[in-house]
């Protein structure tokens, strides 16, 4: 074993640690606003809300990621009333099209989980509360979304694990996340086993702090967890 | 109908606090309810006696607009509920009128139904903090008064799930009560319980109303409605059959239909 080689590699690869972070924690931010107002228009009392929403989620489920994440970052250059927006500063960066792209495929699969979660809570509680005059807004955060929440968290900590991994997708559009840097080493040393066996470690132990986070979590909203 | 505002009279009947009017409701083709007329009093307790699927659920929870009544009219606490006419039924004109009156009323439900993320405590703290708005410490010390009621105090802290069926459902009563509801309507309180536990939460209800309090019951408990009852409403196929007092109608030659359902319930055991 080349010691020596393994250990620079590694120092190395760690510099990418912050990036994949920032990708992995910025997009699972904004993916889950999103996700949760897909959801509320997946309840919607309007059909065509309804509808929207589910051709939302069947879009962003149906496509590959690498697809959309080429889809925003070579396809957009070339729509003209883009390139004249606002918001072209920002789409002209790898970094910005890789956090949207992210966003918006995690939010299709957390429109999901959230669905489900609601839909778990049991009827009769949410009737119990309509019973004693709760209803609307009310009705939502004090019955609905605590109990949606305990449900949903181990489901959403899950994509939150596979968010963690399709980070790394955004080294083909030139991002220096820890597979990108990953492939510049491979490039320059060929030694691809060792390198993206240490790659490989690296996304293991994130996934493991991921884990163990949501586990605690879960553990303090059950009820009765608390001692 | 004009609300009953005017004060009782010493000689005059209570003040009318339900009154349903030719209640009816449809599911697609299946009419649970046909017509049925009841006026609750305040301080009566009316119990609501019929074989499964006689529309007593049904009618009780069209009284606090669980179920939406297909037609008919409907008074509660004075106020008539306000009803817009949707496809050949109705919908709920206002919603807050029926938060309102709900909040009025209190609705103690076969399956028990607490909030299975809150402790026994916050279950009966949640409503009169959240809808009613009042102060948190003057809820928690009514909710523990309520708690002691029900012999549920040193239960404050516990989760629904680490409670009995019978404990539940006195944890439940409790945190109807604590809203000082001016009737309470229970739906079979007893009937998702073991033999064991019946006792318990029967004898919370017998308090309840030695105490004057207006209830409407749903219940198979015929001992307990003919003991406990100043009325007996018998539905039968969504149409009130029979109805008066315990002592008449368990005497049994009132109504041959009554007798029938009686004996049969006897029977059984
Ligand atoms: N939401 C619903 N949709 C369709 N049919 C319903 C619905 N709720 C009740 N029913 C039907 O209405 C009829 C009366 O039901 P209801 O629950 O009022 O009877 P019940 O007298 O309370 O009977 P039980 O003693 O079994 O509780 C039943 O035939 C039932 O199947
Ligand atoms: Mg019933």
């Amino acid at each position: 074993m080349d010691w020596p080689f393994l250990t620079r590699t590694a120092g190395e690869l760690l510099c990418g640690v912050p990036l994949t972070l920032r990708l992995a924690g910025t997009a699972l931010c904004i993916g889950f606003l999103l996700a949760a107002s897909i959801a509320a228009l997946a309840q919607s009392r309007h059909a065509p809300l309804r509808w929207s929403a589910r051709i939302y989620v069947g879009l962003f489920q149906g496509t590959p990621l690498l697809v959309q994440i080429f889809i925003i970052y070579y396809g957009f250059g070339q729509v003209e009333f883009l390139r004249a927006s606002i918001l072209w500063p920002f789409l002209a960066q790898a970094y910005w099209c890789a956090i949207l792209a992210l966003s918006l495929n995690t939010s299709a699969y957390g429109a999901e989980i959230i669905r489900g979660a609601i839909a778990a809570v049991p009827r009769n509680e949410v009737e119990a509360a309509r019973a004693m005059g709760m209803s609307g807004f009310l009705l939502q955060r004090r019955i609905i979304w605590p109990q949606a929440l305990r449900h949903g968290l181990a489901n959403y900590g899950n994509e939150a694990n596979l968010l963690l991994k399709a980070t790394s997708l955004a080294s083909v559009i030139t991002l220096m996340d820890v597979t990108g840097i990953a492939y510049r080493l491979v490039a320059k040393t060929y030694r691809s086993e060792e390198i993206f066996t240490i790659a490989g470690m690296i996304y293991l132990c994130l996934a493991f702090v991921i884990a163990v986070c949501v586990h605690m979590l879960e553990r303090y909203l059950r009820p009765g967890g608390r001692v | 109908m004009q609300p009953a505002q005017s004060p009782p009279m010493p000689s005059g009947p209570a003040p009318s606090v339900i009154t349903a009017q030719k209640l009816t409701k449809r599911y697609g083709a299946l009419e649970v309810l046909r017509g049925v007329d009841l006026e609750a009093h305040e301080g009566e307790v009316i119990s609501i006696l019929g074989a499964s699927g006689s529309g007593k659920s049904t009618f009780l929870r069209c009284l606090n607009l669980l179920e939406v009544p297909t037609s008919g009219d409907l008074t509660v606490l004075g106020e008539r509920v306000r009803f817009r006419p949707k496809g050949d039924g109705l919908r709920i004109a206002d919603h807050g009128q029926v938060n309102r009156l709900r909040s009025q009323v209190g609705m103690v439900f076969q399956n028990f139904c607490l909030w299975s993320h809150r402790t026994v405590l916050q279950n009966v703290m949640e409503a009169p903090i959240h809808v009613q708005g009042r102060n948190r410490h003057e809820v928690r010390d009514e909710a523990e008064a309520a708690l002691a009621r029900v012999g549920m105090a040193d239960r404050a802290g516990y989760y629904p799930s680490q409670l009995s069926g019978g404990q539940q459902q006195r944890v439940a009563i409790a945190r109807a009560i604590v809203m000082q509801p001016r009737v309470l309507l229970f739906d079979e309180p007893t009937s998702a319980l073991d033999p064991e536990l019946v006792g318990e939460v029967l004898k919370v209800m017998h308090d309840l109303a030695a105490e004057g309090r207006t209830m409407l019951i749903v219940t198979h408990e015929m001992a307990f409605a003919r003991d406990v009852s100043s009325r007996i409403v018998f539905l039968e196929q969504g149409r009130v059959r029979a109805q008066g007092t315990p002592q008449a109608l368990f005497r049994g030659g009132m109504d041959e239909r009554f007798d029938q359902f009686v004996s049969h319930f006897m029977r059984q055991g």
